[in-house]
């Protein structure tokens, strides 16, 4: 079995978020909407401040609260665990955005432009009309995983087969791979230190790791 | 506009269920809870009252529509009964509407008897569709179930009672008696969901607005009531007026009560790390969660 993965590793994370723009890129989002985010988290008083960068998205739970509660069946997961969205069963009845603990999905009605005179050539060429009145979110840019893969590439190692977010990252703090694997690299980084989940003690069993400490 | 949030890391409010979805709970409630007083204590007057029930159910059913992104695929609503409480309560609703109106119109006991039954299933999804919502503090509570079935039913016996009184007079005391014990029930159920909700450490912001909420819900649309409805059973005269301001104030303080819950109380559940990254030589840090009544861990 494969069971898709992600490591972000908060020591090395700088908060520059080319993840965000590089995911922005590739699945052509709107305005305001960020299925890669990462949030500026600062700690304590001066002088004693903590800054941290989190970057943060679906979390392609084993256990996604978004897919119970969905009444459409929109939602579902396969069986490689990335939790995906059926634009054409989708409602658009947000029931799946109160039941997501992580803030991961949007909903946009209105069509929207970076500029107020109207869409660039880019957002003209990339519109599609799918993807208004629904749900979407953080995909682990699953077209590009089953790409690399029918091409016989290696998700995580293989820039063509990874998440953009992953391939991005000007510090390499995120690691993609197949958790099932023992010698995957997500699976060796995972080993090799120590993290935790986020909002682990609601019992979404998400899949992303986020790598604090060395073993 | 677009509703879509920037990276905050504090909980902040909903913006996906607006006042439209918090009317189906309202109508929902009230309408359910009216199926039922009419089936208990409708008498000859249940078949009208089973219609204004109906128009209650459907007035809220028709906003959460309206509210929808795709309405025109409603119909999917109906494909995922293993698992969503909103597939489930839609399902109840087809049902219920027909038993409803059947007893209306044939005027025959067991099908108000029916459709009270199935009221009672939809108020009971209503509570379990916010209880599933995983990802906002005030609803996923377990006790905003018994809360969400007391106050339908407060709501719906008081505007039985009120409408009954205004008609003509309650000669049976009983539905006044059966309204003094649901707004006490509404009342425990409040203070129940209140305690877990602070217990379980919420966002402050949902604390602060249950928190302004919670006097003039319990004085005015618990406690008041049930004083006027005590008071009402030992005067002579006055007691239909007494009724009428008492079942009006269960109805509409239970609404102002889901409005405040669905509409202005529900912060999400923000982000939170329970330790902060250690570089270098660092020592281990506690870790932070940004608008919670409970730091990290807690």
């Amino acid at each position: 079995m494969t069971r898709w993965a992600m490591a972000i590793d908060l020591r090395a994370c700088v908060g520059c978020q080319t993840c965000t723009t590089a995911c922005r890129h590739t699945n052509a989002t709107p305005p305001g909407v960020q299925w890669r985010k990462v949030l500026d988290l600062e700690q304590g008083e001066f002088p004693d401040v903590k800054r941290t960068f989190v970057p943060v998205g679906c979390m392609h739970c084993a256990d996604p609260p978004c897919m119970h509660v969905c009444p459409s069946t929109a939602t579902k997961q396969r069986a490689d665990g990335i939790v995906t969205i059926d634009y054409d069963l989708c409602i658009g009845c947000g029931y799946c955005a109160v039941a997501c603990p992580y803030q991961a999905r949007h909903i946009v009605h209105e069509r929207e432009f970076a500029y107020a005179d109207g869409p660039t050539k880019s957002e003209e060429a990339r519109f599609d009309e799918k993807r208004m009145s629904v749900a979407t979110k953080c995909t682990w840019c699953v077209d590009r995983i089953d790409s690399g893969l029918a091409k016989g590439l290696k998700p995580g190692v293989d820039p063509d087969a990874t998440p953009a977010c992953v391939n991005s990252c000007i510090a390499n703090a995120y690691t993609f791979g197949d958790l099932d694997d023992p010698q995957s690299n997500v699976s060796q980084k995972v080993r090799g230190t120590t993290w935790f989940r986020m909002h682990e003690e609601l019992g979404t069993d998400p899949h992303i790791f986020y790598v604090w400490d060395e073993k | 506009m677009n509703r879509n949030q920037p990276a905050s890391v504090k909980p902040w409010h909903q913006t996906n269920w607006d006042w439209r979805a918090a009317l189906n709970f309202i109508c929902g409630g009230t309408g359910t809870g009216l199926l039922v007083a009419a089936a208990l204590f409708g008498g000859a007057a249940y078949p009208w009252l089973a219609l204004v029930a109906l128009a209650f159910v459907g007035f809220g059913l028709f906003w959460v529509w309206m509210e929808i992104g795709k309405p025109w695929r409603a119909i999917n609503v109906f494909f995922h009964p293993h698992t969503s409480w909103m597939t489930r309560e839609s399902i109840v609703a087809g049902p219920l509407f027909l038993a409803a109106l059947a007893a209306a119109a044939t005027g025959k006991g067991w099908l108000i008897v029916l459709a009270a039954l199935l009221a009672l299933a939809f108020l009971y999804c209503q509570g379990r569709i916010l209880k599933a919502s995983k990802g906002i503090p005030a609803w996923r509570a377990p006790a905003i179930v018994p809360l969400v079935i007391a106050t339908g039913l407060t709501e719906g016996m008081g505007v039985a009672a009120a409408a009954l009184a205004a008609a003509g007079g309650l000669a049976d005391r009983t539905p006044i008696i059966v309204l003094v014990v649901l707004l006490v029930a509404r009342e425990i159920a409040w203070r129940r969901y209140r305690s877990a909700l602070a217990a379980s450490g919420a966002p402050r912001g949902t604390l602060d607005v249950l928190g302004r909420m919670h006097r003039p819900f319990s004085v005015a649309g618990n406690w008041a009531p049930a004083l006027l409805l005590a008071a009402s059973l030992l005067v002579q005269s006055g007691a239909g007026g007494l009724t009428i301001i008492a079942g009006a104030a269960a109805a509409l303080f239970g609404w102002y009560a889901k409005f405040t819950i669905v509409a202005r109380a529900a912060f999400n559940q923000g982000f939170a790390l329970p330790v902060l990254p250690i570089r270098g030589k660092g020592e281990r840090v506690p870790g932070a969660k940004p608008g919670w009544q409970k730091p990290a861990g807690g």
